[in-house]
């Protein structure tokens, strides 16, 4: 069974929804990349979504551009992304890591070696935001065949036949984006999203996350209640631009495991 | 050459192409698709649409003979498409008209644009007033300061323009920010996009309303000359104004089609806006084309004097002529642009846009490996007033 796979089917027993913390890789530095990788686990991270930089995010808001463009003067390529989570992966075999990007690093190192790559450095499941299902048979086919979970999005403007086309394709969960926009935008429709999930999840044999929008301890807990994971991306970023590298690990550490609270006492309540 | 029917049905020309979005975007798309198919089939659009390019654009717009450049060139006889006389000054507003009367029909009440130079800003602006609609413009901080005339005019015809920071604050970064916007405000929102590029349909729809400019041409040119002529030449930024003059010229396989891409410092610098001559093909901005990017795929600044052309990417289709061989691509480099603007405001009393100079530089080039019964038709896709400023500075002319 995958890592992915593993880690819901103890969330499960545990009843409770997956907190998935989003950073970009390389930002606020290289060396400091894998370390608070490791202060998120001790948080309470279930799985580790790495964002790839990129110097034209389309989907992303201005925090995650920010992110991105730091570690792109860092120059943190797609290779040293891989090398951050084989580095992380010989002190934990167990936490997930989700890879988050774009296509156009993917292509230029080439589909076939990147998810070879990808696999030996121990990722365990890759999002390509600008790869939609219909662009994405040979993709699906490659990335599978190298033992990585292909990861969609979904969005309020999905049809049912989209649903069903990102059900027979996607493995480890799939990925709800929670409003019309780019991520970090400030309005999440909790109501929409308490709608919308169990639609979706009697459509979809796999857990199905929620992110874009989550920002604070209780819009986690309300999207924890109906979701199978809450991602956290933007609102990360923001506590990492705020911090020193002396105090960074405890103000990230204790947002998350703040957000790990909210989420963990959701269904509880 | 067998029936050219490209796009497939899902948008790709060869392997390039495609609808590369996020799924935020996938609804949108398809609406606009489906829209987009039904206006085709729609007489009484197709007769609004004929009736606005004549009334409001001014067109057909004439081809010029242009005798004194032809002679100091001499060669080949270079003839001039004269899209600089279209209202708004350039080829951009034969679509921002089309895109708008698709959007009044989609009851979008709200345009957004992206601009380079700020010709397709204008054109957008111009339908947005002429229809009463909505316009906002996004537009890189550095291209507000260099084509500020263009700035202005978006004021004047009631449109918000907003100056983007991100990135190099140029073409690509404000195309980035609008489609960030239409992922907010799908709903009320139509994206005019300027070029040939973004995902599909937009490359198809965007060369249907510019291929006007082919239609007149190859009715034109017998009526002038008696027959078709021997080599197309347009610049090549997006590559709009190329696609539209090339498009109805494909089946004509005896005539050349050139595409001049920005040179900038000099192809050789790696200072330039050349995907097509000097880059490898990859994924930006929906659709996969030839792109300016570095080893690890990230997109790389691009030189051009012309804000125009100052952008990294290109229209897919012009990345499947290139391949296929049915069209060629060369480069022209500012300075070559330059003297090409300066000899044609001098020769023949036409002020070139500096996108347009690099097209007419190219047929300086080529004309004299020519014969002098051949022919050369220049798309002159838009007028220099906007380019004054920028000429000026570089010309030491103090006005």
């Amino acid at each position: 069974m995958s890592r992915i796979a593993s880690a819901f089917e103890r969330l499960k027993l545990e009843r409770r929804a997956a907190l998935i913390p989003f950073f970009t890789a390389g930002d606020p530095s290289v060396e400091q990349t894998v370390p608070l990788m490791h202060t998120l686990v001790k948080a309470g991270a279930d799985i580790i979504e790495l964002g790839v930089p990129f110097s034209d995010p389309q989907a992303d808001g201005p925090v995650i551009q920010r992110a991105s463009e730091r570690a792109l003067a860092r120059k943190v390529s797609l290779r040293k992304v891989l090398e951050m989570v084989a580095d992380f992966r010989r002190s934990d075999t167990t936490t997930p890591v989700v890879l988050m990007g774009y296509a156009n690093p993917i292509e230029a190192m080439g589909r076939q070696n990147f998810a070879a790559l990808a696999n030996r450095a121990g990722v365990d499941g890759v999002l390509v935001v600008d790869i939609p299902p219909e662009e994405s048979e040979d993709w699906v086919r490659t990335v599978r065949a190298n033992g990585l979970d292909p990861i969609f999005l979904l969005a309020p403007t999905s049809t049912e036949s989209r649903v069903a086309q990102v059900a027979r394709l996607a493995s480890g969960f799939v990925y709800y984006v929670s409003l019309k926009g780019v991520t970090g935008a400030a309005h999440l429709d909790q109501s929409e999203v308490a709608e919308r999930l169990p639609l979706l999840q009697a459509a979809i044999p796999l857990p199905v996350g929620v992110g874009f929008g989550i920002r604070d301890a209780a819009s986690a807990s309300a999207v924890a209640r109906v979701a199978d994971a809450v991602v956290v991306g933007s609102r990360i970023i923001q506590e990492i631009e705020g911090s020193t590298p002396e105090t960074l690990h405890e103000r990230v550490g204790g947002l998350v495991s703040g957000l790990r609270d909210a989420v963990d006492s959701a269904r509880a309540a | 050459m067998k029936m050219y029917d490209l796009p497939d049905a899902r948008g790709h020309f060869g392997p390039y192409g495609g609808v590369f979005v996020a799924e935020t975007l996938v609804r949108a798309l398809t609406e606009l698709r489906e829209a987009y198919e039904e206006v085709g089939r729609d007489a009484e659009f197709q007769a609004e649409l004929a009736y606005e390019l004549k009334h409001f654009v001014g067109r057909p717009s004439p081809i010029y003979f242009a005798r004194r450049l032809t002679e100091h060139a001499g060669g080949a006889r270079i003839f001039l498409k004269r899209e600089d006389l279209n209202h708004t000054g350039a080829h951009k507003v034969n679509n921002t008209v089309g895109q708008a009367l698709l959007a009044r029909r989609m009851g979008k009440k709200r345009i957004i644009a992206e601009t380079g130079a700020g010709q397709h800003g204008v054109a957008s602006a111009t339908v947005a007033a002429r229809y009463g609609m909505e316009c906002i413009v996004y537009m890189g901080s550095e291209d507000v300061a260099r084509q500020s005339p263009n700035v202005f005019r978006m004021k004047l015809l009631g449109a918000t323009v907003v100056p983007v920071e991100s990135g190099s604050k140029t073409l690509k970064d404000a195309l980035n920010e609008a489609m960030r916007d239409w992922v907010t405000n799908v709903e009320n929102t139509f994206y005019i996009i300027g070029t040939v590029a973004g995902p599909h349909p937009y490359p198809m729809m965007v060369r249907d309303f510019n291929s006007v400019v082919g239609k007149e041409c190859v009715v034109q040119m017998p009526e002038m000359i008696g027959r078709q002529p021997d080599a197309v030449i347009a610049c090549v930024g997006g590559g709009s104004n190329a696609m539209g003059i090339f498009y109805d010229y494909i089946p004509h396989e005896k005539t050349r089609l050139i595409g001049v891409e920005a040179g900038g410092d000099g192809v050789e610098t790696g200072r330039h806006a050349a995907p097509l001559s000097a880059g490898t093909p990859g994924i930006l901005h929906g659709n996969r084309t030839y792109l300016m990017q570095d080893e690890d795929g990230q997109i790389i600044e691009t030189h051009s004097v012309s804000a125009g052309l100052d952008y990294p990417g290109v229209g897919p289709e012009h990345a499947w002529l290139k391949d296929s061989g049915r069209a060629e691509y060369a480069a022209a480099t500012d300075t070559e642009a330059l003297e090409a603007f300066h000899l044609l405001c001098r020769t023949e009393g036409i002020i070139p846009a500096l996108e347009s100079s690099h097209a007419v530089a190219h047929a300086l080039k080529l004309a004299p490996t020519m014969d002098k019964d051949q022919v050369i038709l220049v798309n002159l896709s838009g007028r220099g007033d906007k380019d004054l400023n920028t000429v000026s500075r570089l010309a030491g002319i103090t006005l």
